[in-house]
């Protein structure tokens, strides 16, 4: 009992210190990308000096997204005349926790067994393993839909909290936008369960551990390619970014629903977005790259196709499942932020018929042919 | 008489073309110009080179200033190395920042330029680099050079420049005016 509790503890600050950190460190990754991607320097002139010395510690500018913190914290707390004070002030923390509570359920790593990892606690754990993964649900994605959606419920409150025309109308929209795209999000991640036959994220990411087709990874972009590059596409929509920020289009509605927030509460929002950037990174690491796998990598090294072993020690496993995760993530965060950088953004009828005539004609389409295949291969393939 | 007036177009009609319309090639072609250009930039500067085109001010200095940049200001000597100033205040005078000041002394040993500046100082946080107090002053005895080395600073009273700063031309270096002007050339300003 006390052991289970120790471990999920360690998990549970280990998820929140990786997604925190990953909120703070994308606001600097996401101004550096763009810089390099236009050719200029960007973002680097925020440094800690060690205190008592002249040390500067610099590091390419990494702890701007420190000084953008700490910039939120000092401004002014501005209150507007609203009606509804209640919603106002809740309303980040509507947007906020789900997005951290989404990744509950995501395996960020293998099988974890302390009493192999420490071997003086050994005789503590009596040999039991913990799926590295904070809760083991049976219900792995509807938990992450249940929980992604109730983000909408944050927008609209601010929105129509904020006493504010530009508000109400990005709140309406982030409302109608993120409706339409849950569902296409949904649809195309129903195509992946049929084909793991699982909604457990930890199960799924095992049954993407083997090889298909003889060499490649089995990972779920292979099976479902259309699904992964829809799932994609729904997800930046999800978190109402570049090309669909239309909830927030600067141009026409100032910041859209949180016109009227100031300081730390806009700041909620928006370190909100950058989390769910990791958050959205990690899911479509779990459904469609294969979580914490490598290719010819198992629970006890690599094995590669010509039959030679390589053994690892079980704490080099984890780091190396540790790490794979992360990079991955980072990778697809990076692929996020080079199409927020890269393509202009719709009208918002256009965002809407997208979702409606295009995406989700051809979310159902991808599912029918993955239902139609797995049915002549007799239900796995 | 009916007359029929047709509405102008003042756009262009998008011609889109059907490969252009189906919307994903295009994406996959733009995502694939800025991810050349990121990977491009940031393989420069992994190997040590700079993947930027714009210049990290003011640690570095751009290399292409125009020839007749107006950039800092430098005060010409004598072959003996006293400021050619007279400060008789033409510059200060004219300056429309008001950022010049002179104090004259008085040397009576140099009977040909009894008058001197003891203290002549810029403020540089005010100045607008117009150049008029090179055009003002009859005796070329203050120019501005290309560049502007050294110029930020994160105390404005640390911008204010001095006689000794600014007494750091080399003539020998100057190939633009030389000075002294050599034998027959036409001096400005001079006999014909």
């Amino acid at each position: 009992m006390t052991q289970d509790l120790s471990v999920s503890l360690v998990f549970i600050v280990y998820a929140m210190g990786m997604l925190i950190t990953f909120g703070t460190i994308l606001t600097w990754v996401e101004r550096k990308q763009a810089a390099v991607m236009s050719d200029r320097i960007g973002a680097n002139r925020a440094y800690i000096r060690i205190p008592f010395t002249q040390v500067k510690l610099v590091w390419w500018g990494l702890f701007h997204g420190i000084a953008d913190g700490l910039k939120m914290m000092l401004k002014e707390n501005f209150q507007p005349v609203t009606y509804d004070r209640v919603a106002y002030a809740i309303a980040p923390w509507v947007v906020f926790t789900p997005v951290l509570l989404v990744f509950a359920v995501v395996p960020f790593g293998g099988t974890l067994d302390p009493g192999r990892l420490v071997p003086a606690l050994a005789d503590w754990f009596h040999g039991r393993t913990y799926p590295m993964q904070i809760a083991r649900l049976d219900a792995g994605l509807l938990i992450v839909f249940a929980f992604s959606g109730l983000t909408i419920i944050g927008t609209m409150l601010a929105g129509w909290s904020s006493a504010n025309k530009f508000s109400l109308l990005g709140g309406l929209r982030a409302g109608s936008q993120m409706i339409s795209y849950e569902l296409v999000m949904g649809l195309t991640v129903l195509g992946l369960i049929l084909l793991f036959g699982s909604i457990d994220l930890g199960a799924i990411v095992r049954r993407q551990s083997g090889i298909a087709l003889g060499w490649l990874p089995a990972w779920g972009i292979v099976y479902q390619p259309l699904g992964a590059l829809l799932f994609l596409t729904a997800a930046i929509a999800e978190n109402k970014r570049i090309p669909f920020d239309l909830p927030e289009a600067e141009s026409e509605l100032i910041a859209g629903f949180y016109t009227e927030y100031t300081s730390m509460k806009m700041g909620l929002f928006m370190f909100a977005e950058f989390i769910e950037i990791a958050i959205v990174g990690a899911l479509f690491t779990t459904l469609f790259l294969g979580g914490y796998n490598l290719p010819y990598m198992n629970d006890a090294g690599f094995a590669l196709p010509g039959g030679t072993t390589f053994a690892m020690s079980h704490g080099a496993v984890v780091v190396t499942q540790l790490v794979v995760f992360l990079v991955k993530v980072l990778l697809v965060c990076s692929f996020q932020i080079l199409i927020r950088w890269s393509l202009p953004r719709f009208r918002y009828d256009q965002v809407l018929a997208f979702a409606w005539k295009f995406l989700l004609p051809l979310s159902l389409a991808n599912l029918v042919v993955t239902a139609a295949i797995l049915w002549s291969h007799g239900g796995a393939l | 008489m009916k007359v029929s007036y047709p509405r102008k177009r003042y756009w262009n009609e998008p011609s889109l073309t059907a490969w252009e319309r189906a919307y994903l090639p295009e994406i996959m072609r733009g995502l694939a110009v800025t991810s050349t250009v990121f990977l491009r930039n940031m393989w420069r500067w992994i190997t040590g080179r700079k993947g930027a085109l714009t210049t990290y001010y003011p640690e570095e200095t751009r290399a292409d200033y125009a020839p007749l940049n107006r950039g800092k200001h430098i005060l010409t000597q004598r072959p003996d190395g006293k400021p050619q100033c007279i400060a008789c205040n033409m510059c200060a005078t004219v300056c429309p920042a008001k950022v010049i000041e002179i104090e004259a002394g008085f040397d009576p040993t140099d009977v040909a330029h009894p008058k001197f500046p003891i203290r002549f100082e810029i403020d540089y946080s005010r100045c607008i680099f117009c150049g008029l107090c090179v055009e003002a002053c009859p005796e070329d005895a203050i120019r501005m050079a290309r560049e502007t080395p050294g110029l930020p600073s994160g105390d404005r009273h640390q911008m204010w420049l001095g006689l000794e700063e600014m007494l750091t031309w080399q003539p020998q270096r100057d190939v633009a005016k030389p000075y002294p002007p050599a034998a027959g050339a036409r001096v400005p300003g001079g006999p014909p």
